[in-house]
C-alpha cells in the first residue's frame, strides 16, 4: 500500500488517451478544464446540483464535479468536444441550434450531453419519475414533454431556456409534438 | 480538502482488509455524497477504497423468490431492472424520485444507504462556525434553534434533529429489506429497520454496522401482497429532496385491510417504519376515515419544532391520498 496522495493516470477522452499526474483530490471536471484545456465542460455549482459539468462515462451521463479523476481511469469519457462528427453536428446539437435551446449558452454543453443520454435511456426502456406505470408489462413510456422535463431536470438553466430545450430534445428524439409552445 | 491515498480494491477481502487496517479509510461508491462532503471538510478520509471493480454489481433472484442486490449496483440499474419494476415497483419509484439521471448513474446502493444528512450546519463542514454534534461531537446542535424547516418530527433528540435524506431506503424499510455486510471478522446482516441507530446522545454514530464494515448488498424478501407505491412531496416538481414521503403497500380484500406496510421519509434520522399505523389499519375498513385515524395514531408521537409543524398535516394527507389510490387500484 502506497503512501502517495497523487497518481499517474491515463484518461481516455473522446477516444484519445491522456496521461497525467493528478493529486487525488482533483475532480474529473478540474482535470478536463485546468489540466487538459478541454473547457467545453462547464463548472456551475461544483456540488452536483446544476448539471453544467455533465459528461458521459462509458456512455452514461455523470457529473464531472463529483467524479474523482483518479477513479475515472479506465473509463471511456465523452465530453461536448467529442459529440460532433468532425464538422457535422450531432442531431441533438443541431436541434439545440435550430430551436434556440439556450440563451447565454453556459449550461448548453451539459444539456446536450445529458440529452444524448436521455435518448439512450429512453430507447433502453428506462422509466422515469414521470412514468405512471413503471412495470415492464406497461411497455416503454412515450417521450412526452412531461417525461423530457423530468429526465432533463438534473440540468439547470439560469437563463430559463427550458421551453426550447424541451422542444430541442423532443425534435432530436423524433418525438416533437405538433403543438409548438 | 485533506490529501488522501487512493486504492482500487480488486476483491471484497482486499477492501475489507484495508478498511480494517485504517480507521480513517472510507469506501468510495459513486462519490456523489462523499466527494461533495470532502470538498467542504465535513468528511476527511485519509484513504479512499474504490469499490468499482468489486463483484458486487449484480441483481439476482433468491431461492425464496426475493432479490439480492449488490452494494455497487447503481441507483439507475436498480430502478431499471425488470424484476425490481415488476415485483417491487415502489422501489423503482423511490429511486427514480431521488437526485437526477446523472447522479443516479453514479450513485450506488451502499452509498445511498450511508449518505449523510443534508442539514446545512453539517454539510457546510469546516466553513461553518455553528455547532453540530454530527460534525463535532459534543459541540451542540445549531438546528434546534436555527434553520430546521426540513428537520425531524419523529424520533429526534435534543442532540440532533436531522433527517436521513434517502428515498430508496424508505422503500427498503417498507419492504423489510436486510442489509448484508462483511468485516475482517466475517459476514453479518441487519434488517434495514435496525440498520440506523436511534439518535440518542451520539448522533455521529449513525448505523449499527461494526467499525470497518463494508456493505455488500441488500436482500429483499418476496414482495408484500397488494398494490404498492412511493410518493414524495418536495418544494419543486423534480430534483429536490423530500420534505415528506411515503412508501406504502396495501392488501385490501372485500373492503377490509389484510396487510399494510407504511414507511415515512424525511421525518426522522432514519426511514420511519410506521408500525402503529400498520396495526391500526390491519383488519379494519379501507376508507378515508380509517386511513386518517391510522396516520394520527402514528403521528401522536411526533414532536415538531417551531418551523416544521407543517409536516404533520402533510403526512396525514399523504397517507390518506396514497392508501385511497391503492384501494382503488385493488378494486379496479
Ligand atoms: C444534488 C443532489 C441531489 C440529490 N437528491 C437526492 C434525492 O432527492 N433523494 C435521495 O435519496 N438522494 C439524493 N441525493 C443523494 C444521492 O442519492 C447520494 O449521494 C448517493 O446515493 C450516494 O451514493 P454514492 O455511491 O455516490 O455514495 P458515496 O458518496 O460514494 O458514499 C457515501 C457514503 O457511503 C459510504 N459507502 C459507500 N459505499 C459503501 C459500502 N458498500 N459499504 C460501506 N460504506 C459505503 C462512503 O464511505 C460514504 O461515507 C442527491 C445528491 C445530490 C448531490
Ligand atoms: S440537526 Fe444534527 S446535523 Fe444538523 S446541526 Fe444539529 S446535530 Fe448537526
Ligand atoms: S458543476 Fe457539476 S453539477 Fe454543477
Ligand atoms: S442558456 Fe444560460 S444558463 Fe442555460
Amino acid at each position: 500500500m502506497t503512501e502517495a496522495t497523487s497518481s499517474v493516470i491515463t484518461l481516455h477522452i473522446n477516444g484519445t488517451p491522456h496521461t497525467l499526474t493528478v493529486d487525488h483530490r482533483t475532480t474529473l471536471l478540474d482535470a478536463l478544464r485546468e489540466r487538459l484545456a478541454l473547457t467545453g465542460t462547464k463548472k456551475g455549482c461544483d456540488q452536483g446540483q446544476c448539471g453544467a459539468c455533465t459528461v458521459l462515462l462509458d456512455g452514461r451521463r455523470a457529473v464531472a464535479c463529483l467524479q474523482l479523476a483518479v477513479a475515472a481511469e479506465g473509463r471511456a469519457i465523452t465530453t461536448i468536444e467529442g459529440v460532433a462528427d468532425g464538422d457535422r453536428l450531432h442531431p441533438v446539437q443541431q436541434a439545440f441550434l435550430e430551436l434556440d435551446g439556450y440563451q447565454c449558452g453556459y449550461c448548453t454543453p451539459g444539456q446536450i450531453c445529458s440529452a444524448l443520454a436521455v435518448l439512450d435511456e429512453h430507447a433502453a426502456g428506462w422509466p422515469s419519475a414521470a412514468t405512471a406505470d413503471v412495470r415492464p408489462e406497461a411497455g416503454p413510456p412515450a417521450l412526452t414533454d412531461a417525461e423530457i422535463r423530468e429526465r432533463m431536470s438534473g440540468n439547470l438553466c439560469r437563463c430559463g431556456a427550458y421551453p426550447t430545450i424541451v422542444r430541442a430534445v423532443a425534435r432530436a428524439a423524433g418525438a416533437e409534438s405538433e403543438v409548438v409552445a | 480538502m485533506r490529501e488522501f491515498r487512493y486504492h482500487r480494491a480488486a476483491a471484497t477481502a482486499d477492501a475489507v482488509a484495508l478498511l480494517a487496517a485504517d480507521p480513517e479509510a472510507r469506501p468510495l461508491g459513486g462519490g456523489t455524497n462523499l466527494v461533495d462532503l470532502m470538498k467542504t471538510g465535513a468528511e476527511r478520509p485519509a484513504l479512499l477504497v474504490d469499490l468499482r471493480d468489486l463483484p458486487l454489481d449484480r441483481i439476482e433472484t433468491t431461492a425464496d423468490g426475493g432479490l439480492r442486490v449488490g452494494a455497487t449496483v447503481t441507483n439507475s440499474d436498480l430502478a431499471a431492472h425488470p424484476e425490481v419494476r415488476r415485483r417491487y415497483p415502489m422501489l423503482t419509484q423511490a429511486v427514480l424520485a431521488g437526485a437526477s439521471g446523472q447522479l443516479r448513474n453514479m450513485a450506488t446502493v451502499g452509498g445511498n444507504l450511508l449518505q449523510r444528512t443534508r442539514c446545512g450546519y453539517f454539510t457546510a463542514g469546516a466553513t461553518e462556525a455553528a455547532p453540530c454534534n454530527k460534525r463535532a461531537p459534543g459541540s451542540g446542535c445549531a438546528a434546534v434553534a436555527g434553520e430546521h424547516r426540513n428537520h425531524a418530527v419523529l424520533g429526534a433528540s435534543a442532540h440532533c434533529v436531522a433527517v436521513h435524506p434517502s428515498d430508496m431506503a424508505v422503500a427498503l424499510a417498507a419492504l423489510d429489506a436486510v442489509v448484508t455486510y462483511e468485516t475482517a471478522d466475517g459476514p453479518g446482516e441487519l434488517p434495514l429497520t435496525a440498520f440506523y441507530r436511534p439518535v440518542g446522545d451520539t448522533p455521529h454514530q449513525e448505523t449499527a454496522l461494526p467499525p470497518g464494515a463494508l456493505v455488500t448488498g441488500v436482500v429483499l424478501p418476496p414482495a408484500p401482497p397488494g398494490a404498492s407505491r412511493y410518493r414524495k412531496v418536495r418544494d419543486r416538481a423534480s430534483y429536490a429532496f423530500a420534505i415528506g414521503s411515503l412508501a406504502a403497500a396495501l392488501d385490501v380484500r372485500d373492503g377490509v385491510v389484510r396487510e399494510a406496510r407504511l414507511a415515512f421519509g424525511a421525518v426522522a434520522s432514519h426511514p420511519w417504519r410506521a408500525r402503529r399505523a400498520e396495526q391500526a389499519l390491519t383488519g379494519g375498513p379501507a376508507d378515508a376515515a380509517a386511513f386518517a385515524a391510522a396516520a394520527d395514531a402514528e403521528l401522536a408521537a411526533a414532536r415538531p419544532l417551531p418551523h416544521n409543524g407543517y409536516k404533520l398535516p402533510l403526512l396525514r394527507d399523504l397517507v390518506v391520498d396514497v392508501l385511497t389510490a391503492l384501494t382503488e387500484e385493488a378494486a379496479a
